[in-house]
Order: structure tokens, then C-alpha cells, then sequence
């Protein structure tokens, strides 16, 4: 009876104990877009944070894609009952800058919380898309990527091309595209995310606006600017080459990389981040080479980042600010900024994470990897090559797309159909111009 | 004769209609008033300011040569699934009514197809339509067809279309077997006896008995192609490519919750609002009158 009694009375003291300790963790949320091996990675890193300290607990939850995940996000906060951290892909960044009062700001964010945090320590090709003109960072960049060229190198010899030519110039893969299909080869090109491939890195690549005012970083009066001559150019080719049977169009997102991981495409532009599916599922030698240009500019500018950051949401406590800041604070910090780099193909968004992988030898195993980087950060930038600050910018994404089927399927000409989005995605840029004046 | 019940006073009238009211009132009626007010505004999509912009929505959607040409999209749609889903369900129904041995076996697989969610119809037509992996477009490569509905607007329809009749065919034909079972054998039979051929009794006696149900099959079904499709587009095509399978209530959601104009989304569900009531008022107007009881 005695022993019963102790049983109980000591359960109880647990009890309380547990209870208190629990109490006292402060719990976080975070909404994202990853699932599959960029979602076991992302858990691990909250693991890590949750186990390396006993004051906070961060859990989080996968939203579908990214678009679905920022909808969700903005339903949540209509209804308040949103999550302390939201990722938002880059495309949605303008559209969060301009709700004022929606976020905290990350600078403030860390200053209230007291937490040593250095927005220095990132990459600016990266942290300028997410800082505003006068200097202070808004979110905190999470995963970028750049697009760069995949190579099948088997396909190349199949074709009878030497798999280590040069592909610098759009002209030279069209060569290629040629005697490959000349040989037969049924898929020589694909490609994915159409438009931040083929229009935002092409025009930041050859240093030609792709829209007025600093494409968007001046001013929301900005006007949609991709329809000049070089942009023709380069959409008519690739209609051309649709049409010629060179280039399949397999979709709008990343649908054309299950082609290349099976085998069937020999070239494909396609972001850096590819590189952990297409290593872990390629059945044949790849490499990667740098995204091609047009001659005729004598060398390509740089290339703007893909991806997301992450938005510490407004109308939180106190302590539950302190425990995103602490967070993202760990985020940032060198050793899971290296691995997330090596492991995902993800640019290494900090210049510490970037030392650090190249002093550890993987750029020398891994060929390749390092080019998105360098691509990256290969010039000064100019207003043209900073990136793009476009409200509704996935719905004009939208529009792009559905325009250059239009191109692809010998529908429309080039001029027509560029000319069409950037009259499109204007009524929008007013609209929403007015929504946020 | 008509029966009819009369109540003394008038509170239990009233309480009995009550629920009914309430439904009404909470699934109609507030929200389409909430779509009203909210189509004269144009928010911010964080809900934290918003201006009263009276009818520029509805000029800003009249005047986008997509929205115009998602109406015609829509009449092509819903056209396309009501006549032949109704059209091979009566098809099914007509053999299946004549069957002697195992109607059972053959009216449970025909009906099979209805237990289907939308969304997950839509799934299994896109596997094998799909261009890297799909069993159809594979064999339609064999035959010398490109199949790419991704850039294909027609390709898209079709498949869209193929996938939304489906699992309406079981539907049509379970109410029109039920329909040519309750037609008596003895008038077919007279007609038979009068030396009137299959095609001949088929079109001047089961035809128009039929009618009362073809009506409510298609009122049903035009609702269906109006507003149950959008798991199945939502899941194929997600209204692409170029816009080419966005039907009215498609762009409704994709401008709402993709792009987050909710001030346009808003006007869009009153104009599809005030469309629906006027289709409504036709149908029972004009259509019903042929019908036969």
C-alpha cells in the first residue's frame, strides 16, 4: 500500500514537473513549401534547433507548393490565425513589402529580441533582394538557387558531340540542338520555369531591363519592359526550335527535369537546386555548365536568385518574437548554411557557409557546383541584374507562361505574345499599384 | 387532387420553416451578400486596407479579352459534358434495360465510376495522358500522334472534358435505367403488336416519357459542368495552357486564391451569380413547358 502511495505520489511530482517545463517552452510556428529530400533536410535542421537548447520549440508545417503556402499564409493572416515564420518565394517578396504591418521587419525583429545577428554575413546578390533601398534587411533569405545548364553527357556522344564542347552562347547549343536531332535524338532540349529562366536571368544575364524603374526596386510605378528586341530574338528561337521538334515543352514549373533525370533530354536549363534529384536519380554522366548568352553582348552580366526567404509575421508576443529571432539566428549560422549549400545544390547564402564548403574540398568532388555561385556574383550589379520587385508578379508569371505556350505551339509570333504579357501583366502592376498606394 | 395541410396560428409554421431559413440565410444569402459588397472593393490581399472602387471591377473584368473568352470556354465545357455524358448514359441504360442475365453485375460496374471524387478522376486520366509517363500517350505516340496536352489548348479540352463526362455516365445512367424501367412494358408491347420497328418505338414512346427526367438530368448536369469540375481542371490542367480550359468558376478561384484579387474574384462570383439565376429562370421557363409529366 505504501509503495502504491509513493508510486502515485511521486507520478504526480512528475507530472507537475513536466507540466511546468513545457509551460515554459516557448512554442513557434513555421509554414513551408518543402517536401520530399528538401523536407527531411529543412526537419532536420529544426531538430537541431529544438535539441540544441531548451527554451523554444519550433514546429513546423508543410502548405503544398510555394504559391499554395503564401495563399495560405495570407488567408491565415485575414483570419488571425497565422504562423510566426512564413516562407515566400521570391516572386511573392513585393507583394509582402508592400503590407506594411503584416511582418516584422527582420533588422527589428533581431534588434528587439537582443540577438547578434549580422545581415553583413549574406551574400548581397542574395540579401538585396529581401533588403529595401535604404539598407535594412526585411526577411531572412532561406534557399536561392540560380539557373545553369544540365548536360547529358552520354546524349552529347550519342549525338556525336564532343560532351565538353563549348555551350557558352545560345548560338553554339543550337548547333548542338541540331546534330542532335539530325542523330535522332528525340528530346535534344528542355527547360523549366519559362519565364524566370528565359526573361527575369535572361534579361538581368545580358544587363536589359525587364521592367522600368530598376525592374521594380524604385518605385511601384514600374512598367513591364520585356518586349525588346533581344527578348524577341530569344523567344522566337526557342519557338522555332518547338517547332522544329528540338525543344519539348514539358510545363510551367520543374516538369521537364523528370525527362532529364530519366535519360531522354540532353539539354536543359534548369535551377542549381536540381542537383540533389538529379544526382541521387541520374542514370548517366552529367555536368553543368553556365547558363548561355547571346554573343552579341560582349559578357554576360550575372544571373538573379530563385527561392525563398523567411517572413516573421506580425501580431506576436514578446516571447514568441525572441524565439523566431533566435530561430533564424541559428539558421544563419555557418555549419547548417555549409551543409543545407552541399546538400541541396541551394547557393551558399552566406559568404562564411561558401568558405567553408570550398575549404572543405566539395567543390573539387563535386564539379560544377560552384558555378551557380560564381555565375552569381561574377560582376557589380547593375539596376538591370539586382533583381525583380513586381507586385503580383505570380500572377503575371502566369501570364508569361501562358503567352509563351502560345509562342511554343506556333500560335502566336514572339513579338505578338511578348507584346501581349507586358500589355497584361501592366493592367495588373496598376492594380496593384492602387492597392497599395 | 392536391392535399393540403392547414396550422392554427403561426409559431409552429414558423419554427418548422425556421431551419430551412437559418441554412439559407448562413450558406446563401450572407455570402453572396458578402460577394456584393465586396466586388465594390479593392483590398489589399492582407486585409489591411481597402478602397471602395464602385464598379471599376466589374469594368476592369469586361474589358480582359481572357475573361470574355473563358464565357465561351465555359458554354463549350459545359455543352460538351451534359450531351455526352447524358447522351452514352442513355446508351448504357437502353442495353442494360434489355439485359435478361447478370443486370445486376453489369448495373453495379456501370455505377461504379460515380464513387469517384472529382479530383481523383482527374488524377487518373492525367496518368495516362501524362507526356512522360502515361499508358494513352504513349500508344497515340506509337499510332504517329504527338500527345501534349500541356501546350495543346484542344488536347487539354478534350482530356478535361473526357475526364468530367466519366464519371457523370454513371450518373445519367442510373436515373435514366430507372427512368426506362418505369415505363410499362404493356404500351411498348401494344406498340410492338402495331408493328412499330425498335428505333420507331424508342423515339415516339420512350423519348418523350422519358423527358421529365432528361430535364432534371440536365439542369443537374449543367450545374455539374458549372460548378463540380473544378477538382477535375484544377488537378489536369490548372485552367492552361493559355487560359484554354479556364472556366468561369475556375477563374474565380484562380484570381481569388492564387492571385489574391479578391476584389475581382468577388465581381466575377456576381456576374456568374446573376448567370446562373438567368439560366435557372430559362430552363423552367422554356424547357420545362415541353416536358411531360
Amino acid at each position: 500500500m505504501r509503495t502504491i502511495k509513493a508510486i502515485i505520489a511521486s507520478l504526480a511530482l512528475f507530472a507537475m514537473f513536466a507540466g511546468t517545463s513545457a509551460q515554459a517552452k516557448v512554442e513557434i510556428q513555421w509554414w513551408h513549401a518543402f517536401g520530399g529530400r528538401l523536407g527531411e533536410l529543412l526537419d532536420e535542421q529544426v531538430n537541431k534547433f529544438n535539441a540544441s537548447q531548451d527554451k523554444y520549440t519550433v514546429v513546423h508545417t508543410r502548405k503544398g507548393n510555394y504559391s499554395e503556402t503564401l495563399n495560405a499564409g495570407i488567408a491565415a493572416f485575414r483570419a488571425g490565425q497565422h504562423p510566426n515564420i512564413l516562407m515566400v518565394f521570391e516572386v511573392g517578396t513585393a507583394s509582402l513589402m508592400a503590407a506594411k504591418g503584416a511582418y516584422v521587419p527582420m533588422y527589428q525583429l533581431m534588434k528587439d529580441a537582443g540577438q547578434r545577428f549580422n545581415p553583413n554575413g549574406f551574400v548581397s546578390a542574395v540579401s538585396g533582394y529581401y533588403t529595401t533601398t535604404d539598407g535594412k534587411m526585411l526577411s531572412m533569405p532561406y534557399n536561392s538557387s540560380t539557373p545553369v545548364l544540365w548536360v547529358n553527357k552520354d546524349l552529347m556522344k550519342k549525338a556525336g558531340l564532343d560532351p565538353e564542347m563549348d555551350l557558352s552562347t545560345w548560338k553554339r547549343v543550337g548547333n548542338a540542338l541540331d546534330a542532335a536531332k539530325a542523330k535522332g535524338i528525340d528530346m535534344p532540349f528542355c527547360t523549366c520555369w519559362h519565364s524566370w529562366v528565359h526573361l527575369e536571368n535572361f534579361s538581368a544575364y545580358h544587363n536589359i531591363p525587364f521592367a522600368t524603374k530598376s525592374n521594380g526596386f524604385a518605385g511601384l510605378d514600374t512598367e513591364l519592359a520585356f518586349n525588346s528586341p533581344v527578348h524577341i530574338k530569344h523567344i522566337q528561337t526557342l519557338g522555332k526550335w518547338a517547332q522544329e521538334g528540338k525543344f519539348k515543352y514539358m510545363g510551367r514549373r520543374n516538369e521537364a527535369g523528370k525527362n532529364f533525370r530519366a535519360g531522354e533530354c540532353m539539354l536543359m536549363t534548369e535551377s542549381s537546386a536540381g542537383y540533389a534529384g538529379i544526382k541521387k536519380e541520374a542514370k548517366f554522366e552529367f555536368g553543368i555548365r553556365h547558363l548561355p548568352y547571346y554573343g552579341a553582348t560582349e559578357a554576360p552580366q550575372n544571373t538573379i536568385i530563385g527561392g525563398s526567404s523567411l517572413w516573421a509575421l506580425s501580431g506576436k508576443s514578446k516571447e514568441e518574437n525572441k524565439a523566431t529571432a533566435a530561430f533564424l539566428a541559428f539558421l544563419s549560422n555557418t555549419d547548417i548554411q555549409a551543409k543545407w549549400h552541399q546538400d541541396t545544390g541551394y547557393l551558399g547564402v552566406t559568404t562564411a557557409a561558401a568558405k567553408a564548403t570550398k575549404k572543405a574540398g566539395f567543390y573539387e568532388s563535386n564539379p560544377g557546383t560552384d558555378l551557380a555561385g560564381i555565375q552569381m556574383m561574377r560582376n557589380k550589379v547593375t539596376q538591370n541584374s539586382k533583381g525583380l520587385r513586381l507586385g503580383s508578379f505570380d500572377q503575371i508569371r502566369g501570364i508569361i507562361d501562358e503567352e509563351m505556350e502560345g509562342v511554343y505551339n506556333g500560335s502566336k509570333t514572339a513579338q505578338v505574345a511578348l507584346d501581349s504579357a507586358v500589355k497584361r501583366g501592366n493592367v495588373l502592376l496598376r492594380r496593384f499599384e492602387r492597392a497599395n498606394k | 387532387m392536391e392535399k393540403r395541410v392547414f396550422f392554427k396560428g403561426w409559431w409552429l409554421p414558423a419554427l418548422l420553416v425556421a431551419p430551412q431559413l437559418l441554412i439559407s440565410f448562413v450558406f446563401f444569402f450572407y455570402p453572396s451578400g458578402q460577394a456584393i459588397w465586396n466586388s465594390l472593393f479593392l483590398p489589399d490581399p492582407f486585409g489591411l486596407k481597402t478602397e471602395f472602387v464602385g464598379l471599376d471591377n466589374f469594368r476592369f473584368l469586361l474589358s480582359d479579352p481572357y475573361y470574355l473568352a473563358s464565357f465561351k470556354t465555359t458554354v463549350i465545357f459545359s455543352t460538351a459534358v451534359s450531351v455526352s455524358s447524358m447522351a452514352l448514359g442513355l446508351y448504357l441504360a437502353a442495353l442494360a434495360d434489355r439485359l435478361i442475365k447478370g443486370a445486376g453485375v453489369y448495373q453495379t460496374l456501370l455505377i461504379w465510376p460515380y464513387a469517384i471524387a472529382p479530383a481523383i478522376a482527374g488524377v487518373l486520366w492525367l496518368f495516362m495522358f501524362n507526356g512522360n509517363i502515361g499508358l494513352a500517350s504513349y500508344y497515340l505516340k506509337a499510332l504517329g500522334y504527338e500527345w501534349n496536352h500541356t501546350l495543346k489548348g484542344d488536347q487539354a479540352m478534350f482530356l478535361v472534358i473526357l475526364a468530367s463526362s466519366w464519371g457523370r455516365i454513371s450518373y445519367n445512367f442510373l436515373f435514366f435505367l430507372a427512368g426506362l424501367q418505369a415505363i410499362p412494358k404493356s404500351i411498348i408491347e401494344a406498340a410492338a403488336i402495331d408493328g412499330a420497328s425498335f428505333w420507331k418505338r424508342f423515339g415516339t414512346i420512350v423519348i418523350p416519357l422519358l423527358s421529365p427526367i432528361t430535364f432534371f438530368l440536365l439542369v443537374v448536369n449543367i450545374v455539374y459542368a458549372f460548378f463540380d469540375t473544378f477538382g477535375v481542371i484544377h488537378t489536369i490542367t490548372s485552367g492552361g495552357p493559355e487560359q484554354s480550359t479556364t472556366i468561369l468558376v475556375y477563374k474565380v478561384f484562380s484570381d481569388g486564391f492564387v492571385s489574391q484579387d479578391l476584389g475581382s474574384s468577388a465581381a466575377q462570383s456576381v456576374i456568374l451569380l446573376v448567370l446562373v439565376g438567368i439560366l435557372t429562370v430559362i430552363q423552367f421557363k422554356y424547357i420545362e413547358r415541353k416536358v411531360h409529366y
